[in-house]
């Protein structure tokens, strides 16, 4: 979705000079964006950025410092209550009721939000379907492995049919394989029509998930795009990764410097930027450097972080 | 675009003063505490019925077989048993609210998460901490009456104002609860939850559950009517002997001004800890 046709898309969330500090530092740096109704909105950076804290300012439980912030029209901070009914929350760590059973967690926390008991409770089989834990409806929570959980919190914070789901590193601690069932539950979502804001340090899960990213770092935002664009804009199409060792990596990079668009010299390898990095290859190869390893690739979200802030996401 | 039914709910109230605080909605924390004790924490809540019950028969007859009797305001004596049982069933309302308000409000707040998660929904910091004490103040009803089934029978309650040792051992449970969640709210570390203890087992030996005050030198029986389990156990021993006097109003304020002071400490504790 490009920037053209956002005039005439609904604002769920906008954000103005948006700020959070605390007595020794600034987490949020006066930031703006708008979300839109029915996209899948991300927050990449790495931690400390000023992700969660973003997160937990827009779902009502941190008050801002300054700056204007409206969900729905409304401020979080003078209609709190309203604005979480709006929003389903999936917090970074699990806070799970552990004295309970899965199907009690939805229960109950449905009734938090006053819905009655039989709205709950037809709820819950759809829910319990949606996460895939109809046969651990009765088990405690403590039981339950990772990936159980966070599609449990998930599910919890569907009982109240929000407009938007908040995800706050969604899949930080799981296994690959319950990422990809995770990351297929959330699409389902989107089908649906339900507006995600996610949080999340991992590129990959950006380019998976995201209609648009906000990349932030140090409470500033970097650059915002889709992911294909903000690739387009702040990277080349391919990356040439090499290895000389590292006692050479910082011999040769001056050779290799004036070969690509751009190198970045990492400890332990070089980034080549450029549109054919095979071709560069030959073209190292004919002038006599001869990498220890190499690889050619398309360039990432990392290589855009890269290129914003200087260092890589995940450090 | 169509409001969801949570959205309906919480706009109902939004109009209302302290709609951020209070959602009116602490009932669901008592459901959310029954279903937690269905699963598990019957056998806490058995052991702090058995507990006064244990004391009362090892040290009512035990050790009341040896001391005979015991002279109560009024100039009448009364056995030991009837001397002791109205403290116990003070003390008893008094560690059951304890437990609850300390030991578990703990780890509710900080290991579980579960306030967060109580929080991040449309839920205000009063409704938890009402409806916590809520609960401390079910079981210490429940103490009671439990106590009380077992010593009617056994003759140790001489008066009828004893019926209101009932509501007053509730009332004592909530202030006890509204404290104790009040200064665990502001601990940060398992060990400072030490201190509870420190605090509460003195309190226990030495405010005239077993013995009347009058053993003590003048300035130590003030200190000791200052602490609030002398008050609970002076309440509640008075109604069970029915020696009633206007003193028994000064209990009751004491322990309202302890549901009060720990009902503002904890809302303001839950708000700056998940609503800053």
């Amino acid at each position: 979705m490009t920037n053209t046709t956002n005039a005439s898309r609904e604002v769920l969330i906008k954000a103005t000079g948006l700020r959070k500090s605390y007595e020794d530092f600034v987490a949020v740096n006066g930031i703006d964006f708008e979300v839109f109704k029915g996209e899948s909105f991300g927050f990449l950076g790495p931690n400390g950025a000023g992700k969660s804290t973003t997160m937990r300012i827009i779902a009502a439980t941190l008050t801002r410092s300054g700056g204007e912030l409206t969900i729905l029209g409304k401020d979080p901070q003078s209609n709190g209550p309203e604005i979480k009914a709006h929003l389903g929350v999936v917090p970074q760590a699990d806070n799970l009721d552990n004295a309970l059973t899965v199907e009690e967690n939805l229960y109950i926390y449905g009734r938090y939000f006053g819905l009655p008991k039989n709205f709950i409770r037809e709820k819950i089989e759809e829910l319990l379907d949606f996460a895939q834990l109809m046969d651990k409806r009765s088990v405690k929570v403590e039981a339950l492995s990772g990936g159980m959980k966070r599609r449990l919190t998930i599910a919890r914070a569907l009982v109240s049919e929000p407009e938007i789901l908040m995800l706050d590193e969604p899949t930080t601690g799981l296994d690959p394989q319950a990422r990809h069932i995770l990351w297929d539950r959330l699409f389902r979502l989107k089908e649906q029509g339900v507006t995600l804001l996610i949080t999340t340090h991992y590129m990959d899960e950006a380019e998976q998930l995201c209609d648009r990213i906000m990349v932030m770092d140090k409470g500033s935002i970097m650059a915002e795009d889709s992911p294909a664009g903000l690739i387009k804009k702040y990277s080349t199409r391919e990356v040439l990764e090499v290895r000389f060792g590292s006692d050479r990596n910082y011999v040769v990079a001056p050779q290799l410097e004036v070969m690509a668009d751009r190198i970045e010299v990492l400890p332990d390898r070089i980034l080549l930027y450029a549109e054919n990095g095979e071709a560069l290859l030959h073209e190292m190869n004919e002038k006599g450097l001869h990498p220890v390893t190499s690889l050619v690739r398309r360039s990432s979200l990392e290589d855009v972080f890269l290129r914003l802030t200087g260092r890589t996401l995940v450090e | 675009m169509n409001a969801s039914r949570a959205v309906e709910i919480a706009k109902a109230r939004s109009s209302r003063l302290g709609s951020s605080q209070y959602s009116g909605r602490a009932h669901t924390l008592l459901e959310r505490s029954f279903l937690a004790f269905r699963n598990s924490a019957w056998l806490a809540v058995l052991s702090g019925f058995m507990e006064p019950v244990l004391y009362l028969f090892s040290f009512g007859y035990g050790l009341g077989h040896l001391i005979g009797s015991v002279h109560v305001p009024g100039g009448h004596s009364v056995s030991y048993a009837m001397y002791i049982a109205p403290g116990l069933l003070a003390t008893s309302a008094m560690n059951g609210a304890i437990y609850d308000s300390t030991w578990n409000v703990f780890f509710k707040l900080k290991h579980d998460r579960v306030y967060q998660g109580m929080l991040q929904t449309s839920l205000g910091p009063l409704d938890v901490a009402l409806g916590e004490m809520l609960w401390s103040l079910l079981r210490g009803f429940a103490y009671a009456v439990g106590f009380m089934c077992v010593v009617v029978p056994m003759g140790l309650i001489q008066s009828w104002w004893g019926a209101l040792a009932i509501p007053a051992a509730v009332l004592i449970a909530f202030g006890f609860a509204s404290v104790g969640m009040g200064i665990t709210s502001c601990f940060k570390s398992y060990q400072q939850m030490d201190f509870i203890n420190i605090v509460m087992l003195p309190m226990f030996l030495f405010s005239g559950s077993f013995y009347p005050l009058t053993v003590y030198p003048g300035y130590v029986q003030g200190v000791i009517k200052s602490l609030p389990l002398w008050q609970a156990i002076d309440l509640v021993r008075n109604l069970t002997l029915g020696i009633i006097s206007r003193g028994e109003i000064y209990h009751v304020l004491y322990f309202a001004a302890m549901i009060a002071i720990g009902l503002t400490v904890t809302t303001k504790r839950l708000t700056k800890l998940f609503l800053r």
